[in-house]
């Protein structure tokens, strides 16, 4: 005979409770130790040195640390602000992200609207293998294109000018030219990725409808005009609003490895967010106003994603990240 | 009547079909024209190069370039070798991690599940900026010039445990009930039933995390002082903002001519650019279905 389980019978106040949560831990456990890993490679790398967000309230002193470093308020966002350093990148970032967003859109929808018209599937299959693959060249490699293109003596750009017989033009040391340099290595690397989001949204379409407008005598340029664009627009919207959500965010790769080429004057016509923070931490021992821009971005980044959230689970809430 | 007007309706037909792949022919030659142009200079000769420039075919074939890296492949070696082994530990370390992260957060009666999604996408949400990142991997952790500062802060990537998450919440749940009943723990239902249920799957995200291990310069830019630590990508940068660095690591001392810095370089980014190209030319579906099972939330 076995003995009668005491705990269970006694009435206890605490007893049920902890045998409750006792068979809920060791049910969870498991599971639990499989997230373990992964969390805490995020507190190590992600949470640990969020505290370090002081830096840009501090008189930052390497010897002293964070936390040993003298306060100073809001001293290194009032320098950031009044010395035009951050009225400068910021322009450069929101303006180039914009430009990068309404390119993208116009071309990657443009693309995936002449792939879903092409016939042959062998033939699509090469088109969007070549516009994609860039998506997968590293901004390094793309540093080097730009050399082999537009370098002033040897460049592939002057060759050809100069077969035209005109006169050669010193592309990466020209700031006016710069702008559209990035914008084009920009649209040749994101949008062929780009195209394939709206590629797959278009398959997605029901074709009776297509087939109901063929019926009704509806031409293709009104098919793409009152079927395909309207019926895509949900994730046209959704990919507008994430992007948005990212426009204090440069892409450091294309502001950095492609500018290498450029030479001074340049440089500071090119300058956005991240590269500014990026150069004060390799090159300056005052890292207080880089900081105070770096904690800026994060802080309206965090408002942009949070709102933009909003107005995507509107749209379509199973599109909302939470 | 009708089958004239059917008749030109087909022509019409043909002829924008005609437009739309003339179209997209040209779009995609100029898409790979910059990789045209960087193979061909690999294979030009070195003072052609120098005074013809670059054009669409070399003006002077050559395989000298890829000679002499066949001959002095210390340095390239080198940096292939670590760009090797990041990825190689990094995608195996991302495929586990992910996987049982993602595989915890999908399932339903996990009753933990809130809080830990919660920890895990708030770092989309926001982090503690470059500067914080950098000061504390390199003065605190000492992580500078360890290849564990190019591995690990990039392993538990977001999007890869959204992409996870959504295909193991896919899979029939009864599944797991019939194994649990069989008396299956969590740890075999997930290595032996869910794990090769989702080869797909894995396969998309591995690929995903090897190219995201492969072109990584980012954490070298910050982390790597030491040049025999240098990883590919970031090699390439260096090699591309001073061709010396070639001649300076491996050959200056053994007497040999000047060699055809120009052409290697390009050489070096040809056999940078190799082994990601076969990839992507193999496996590009799984990329696609990458793209479209969750491309929106990159």
């Amino acid at each position: 005979m076995n003995k009668p389980d005491f705990q269970n019978i006694l009435p206890s106040k605490s007893g049920p409770n902890w045998r409750k949560f006792r068979i809920q831990f060791s049910k969870n456990l498991p599971l639990f130790l499989m997230c373990l890993p992964a969390l805490l490679l995020l507190l190590v790398f992600n949470y640990m040195p969020m505290p370090g967000i002081l830096i840009a309230f501090k008189d930052y002193k390497f010897n002293l640390g964070i936390f040993g470093s003298k306060w100073v308020g809001f001293e290194n966002f009032l320098y950031l602000f009044t010395s035009g350093d951050a009225v400068r990148i910021l322009t450069h970032t929101v303006l180039y992200n914009a430009v990068f967003i309404i390119t993208n859109m116009l071309i990657s929808i443009g693309l995936a609207l002449l792939f879903n018209e092409v016939r042959s599937r062998y033939m699509a299959r090469i088109y969007q293998s070549a516009v994609f693959f860039p998506y997968f060249v590293s901004w390094v490699i793309a540093g080097y294109f730009a050399l082999a293109l537009l370098s002033t003596d040897t460049g592939l750009l002057n060759n050809l000018r100069q077969q035209l017989q005109l006169s050669p033009i010193s592309w990466l040391r020209t700031p006016s030219v710069w702008p559209f340099i990035l914008v084009f290595a920009n649209l040749w690397k994101n949008a062929g990725y780009l195209s394939l989001i709206y590629l797959a949204a278009m398959m997605g379409i029901n074709p009776e409808f297509y087939e109901v407008a063929q019926i009704d005598g509806g031409s293709r340029w009104q098919q793409i005009r009152y079927i395909t664009i309207p019926l895509i627009s949900p994730i046209i919207i959704i990919m507008l609003v994430l992007s948005i959500g990212k426009i204090l965010n440069a892409d450091f790769g294309l502001f950095f490895y492609l500018t290498r080429q450029a030479s001074g004057g340049v440089i500071n016509s090119v300058d956005v967010i991240d590269t500014y923070v990026y150069n004060a931490l390799r090159n300056s021992t005052d890292l207080g106003q880089p900081a105070a821009a770096g904690l800026f971005q994060s802080v309206v980044g965090f408002i942009l994603v949070l709102s933009t959230n909003q107005i995507i689970r509107k749209v379509d809430p199973e599109r909302a990240l939470f | 009547m009708k089958s004239l007007l059917r008749g030109k309706k087909r022509n019409r037909t043909v002829l924008s079909q005609m437009l739309i792949n003339l179209a997209l022919i040209l779009i995609s030659l100029i898409w790979v024209i910059p990789v045209w142009v960087l193979v061909s200079a690999s294979f030009t000769d070195e003072t052609a190069l120098t005074t013809k420039g670059y054009g669409l075919w070399p003006s002077q074939f050559s395989t000298a370039a890829y000679n002499y890296l066949f001959h002095y492949p210390q340095a390239v070696l080198n940096a292939y070798g670590i760009s090797i082994t990041v990825t190689f530990f990094g995608t195996i370390g991302t495929l586990l991690v992910v996987s049982m992260l993602a595989y915890a957060l999908s399932r339903v009666d996990f009753q933990w599940r809130r809080p830990i999604s919660f920890i895990v996408f708030f770092t989309m949400l926001f982090n503690g900026g470059m500067i914080a990142t950098y000061i504390f991997i390199a003065n605190t952790l000492h992580l500078v010039d360890s290849l564990l500062a190019l591995i690990l802060p990039i392993m538990v990537n977001t999007w890869f445990v959204f992409l996870m998450r959504s295909y193991f919440s896919e899979l029939p749940r009864e599944l797991i009930e019939a194994a649990k009943m069989d008396g299956a723990n969590e740890w075999r239902i997930l290595f032996q039933i869910v794990m090769p249920l989702s080869v797909p799957a894995l396969a998309t995200i591995g690929l995903f995390s090897i190219m995201m291990y492969w072109n990584d310069w980012w954490q070298a830019l910050l982390f790597i002082r030491d040049r025999n630590l240098y990883p590919l990508q970031y090699w390439l940068y260096t090699v591309l903002s001073n061709a010396d660095v070639l001649n300076n690591t491996s050959v200056a001392n053994l007497g040999l001519n000047t060699p055809p810095l120009h052409t290697i370089r390009m050489a070096v980014a040809v056999l940078a650019m190799g082994p990601i190209s076969l990839a992507f030319l193999a496996l590009q579906r799984y990329f696609i279905r990458g793209i479209t099972l969750g491309g929106v939330k990159g």
